[in-house]
């Protein structure tokens, strides 16, 4: 399972990688392994302010569909609308191409109650 | 083999190998196998065999002759459907009947309470061979080419829905059928369980060369509802009356033929039906899921998605569900609801998916 070094984690598998006041956040390998071939992605929530926990979309498989949350609060900036087409950029680059939108962060103190990869890496061993 | 595996009615089941979109295409273009020896079979013995599954199932028995297999309902005398099964005819007095693995203990009592009224016997005239049974589902184009290689007699050329007995690779009183869940043909067979372990390998060996794989539930689910048969508990359950499900085709009201509820489903037929099961594809982007609300375009709802996914060889959501019979025809506009949005689809016939 490829754990990335330098990105936060959240329990609900979903990385984030802060780059000044904006965040960029995805789901994980593991995620994304969990789910199988991810056939859809709805996000709606461009411009919205959310708080930490919301679900600001949703990722569906073939049979399955499942909420994303908000790693921490903030304004949706982008929706990576690659995926509209090539939803599973995410089964393929979960870390990469497979980014899933863009946060301007609200409360960058938030971000010190996220995991680090170690402590995902155990977390996912807790399972 | 490195599945995923899930509980399913008990047994502990495969969802998926390598993974779903994958697995279905190797049964839309080559071969795949599910090991489906949870479904359940009972055997019909005896003078009386005849009347009793003519009673029991909505088909016409009658049609049937031997090696052949017919697919059919037992009605629940309230309307509904307990269950929907297969058929076999081995000999006049002689009839196998395979059911949903989820539903054998509800199909077992119905059909004993059934038998005993008749006097059948149970154990002798009617018996449940469920636990001693093993059954593989080997389907796609590549999979009658690649099973002759461990059958003698010809196969490839066998009808729709027929069987014959076969030693197959070396095991002999394997019945082979010519049926499936996927709409990409391929056969069915059923042999004792201490002959599985055998006959599993002999498959995975004679298929090795067409490509042949393990396929979980997942990719059967999604290859059987492109063609738009239904599965029972999603589309069909105690309260759907086969005719509202569109199993009219299965529900014959010869006069020589009596069966549970015929009388109710005779009235439902003269009454007209309320509401109907139809296939939908969706026009608004979404994938419709098991119990979204269906709608009208004013957004009162009007039924609910019984089945639904993302359809691996048609690249488009496609559902299942009841809508009221003026909304039933090919083209007419509904609207799923999901997660608070309407979005837009359209009915269209069944299949989904034309080969």
């Amino acid at each position: 399972m490829n754990i990335v070094e330098n990105l936060k984690y959240t329990p609900d598998h979903e990385w984030i990688q802060v780059d000044g006041n904006v965040a960029t956040v995805g789901i994980t390998d593991y995620a994304q392994s969990q789910l199988g071939d991810i056939v859809f992605v709805d996000v709606q929530t461009e411009g919205e302010d959310l708080e930490k926990g919301e679900s600001f979309g949703s990722i569906e498989a073939v049979k399955t569909v499942e909420d994303m949350y908000m790693p921490i609060s903030g304004t949706i900036l982008e929706f990576n609308n690659g995926l509209e087409d090539t939803p599973d950029a995410i089964n393929k680059d979960p870390y990469t191409s497979g980014w899933v939108i863009k946060i301007k962060l609200s409360n960058a103190s938030e971000l010190d109650s996220l995991m680090d990869a170690t402590a995902y890496k155990a977390h996912l061993e807790s399972l | 083999m490195g599945a995923r595996m899930v509980p399913f009615a008990g047994y502990n089941m495969p969802v998926q190998f390598e993974g779903l979109m994958a697995e279905h295409h190797t049964v839309r273009k080559a071969v795949g196998v599910f090991d489906v020896s949870h479904m359940g079979e009972f055997w019909v013995k005896g003078p009386k065999a005849f009347e009793f599954v003519q009673w029991v199932t909505s088909n016409d028995v009658a049609k049937l002759y031997d090696g052949k297999i017919q697919y059919s309902c037992f009605p629940n005398g309230k309307g509904g459907i307990v269950d929907d099964l297969l058929v076999y005819r081995i000999d006049e007095l002689t009839y196998l009947l395979v059911v949903n693995a989820a539903n054998i203990d509800k199909d077992w009592a119905w059909c004993l309470e059934n038998a005993q009224k008749m006097g059948l016997q149970p154990g002798k005239d009617i018996y449940n061979a469920s636990d001693e049974i093993a059954q593989l589902a080997i389907q796609g184009p590549l999979a009658l080419k690649a099973m002759q290689k461990l059958v003698k007699e010809p196969i490839e050329d066998m009808e729709y829905y027929t069987f014959k007995k076969v030693e197959f690779a070396g095991v002999k009183d394997v019945i082979l059928s010519t049926t499936g869940y996927t709409g990409s043909g391929g056969c069915e067979i059923y042999m004792a369980n201490k002959d599985a372990e055998t006959i599993f390998k002999a498959v995975f060996e004679a298929g090795a060369e067409f490509g042949i794989k393990p396929i979980g539930l997942g990719a059967r689910d999604t290859l059987r509802l492109e063609m738009g048969f239904c599965l029972y508990g999603n589309d069909i359950n105690d309260t759907t009356s086969p005719l509202e499900a569109g199993l009219g085709w299965i529900t014959k009201f010869t006069p020589e033929k009596d069966f549970v509820d015929k009388e109710f489903m005779l009235k439902q037929k003269e009454a007209g039906l309320n509401r109907k099961l139809i296939g939908f594809e969706m026009i608004d982007k979404g994938i419709p899921r098991q119990h979204y609300p269906i709608c009208d375009a004013q957004g009162i709802e009007i039924g609910e998605v019984t089945s639904g996914t993302m359809a691996p060889s048609l690249n488009i959501p496609i559902g299942m569900g009841y809508v009221p019979t003026a909304l039933s025809k090919p083209d007419s506009e509904i609207f799923i609801s999901i997660r608070g949005k309407l979005l837009k689809a359209k009915v269209v016939k069944f299949p989904f998916y034309k080969g």
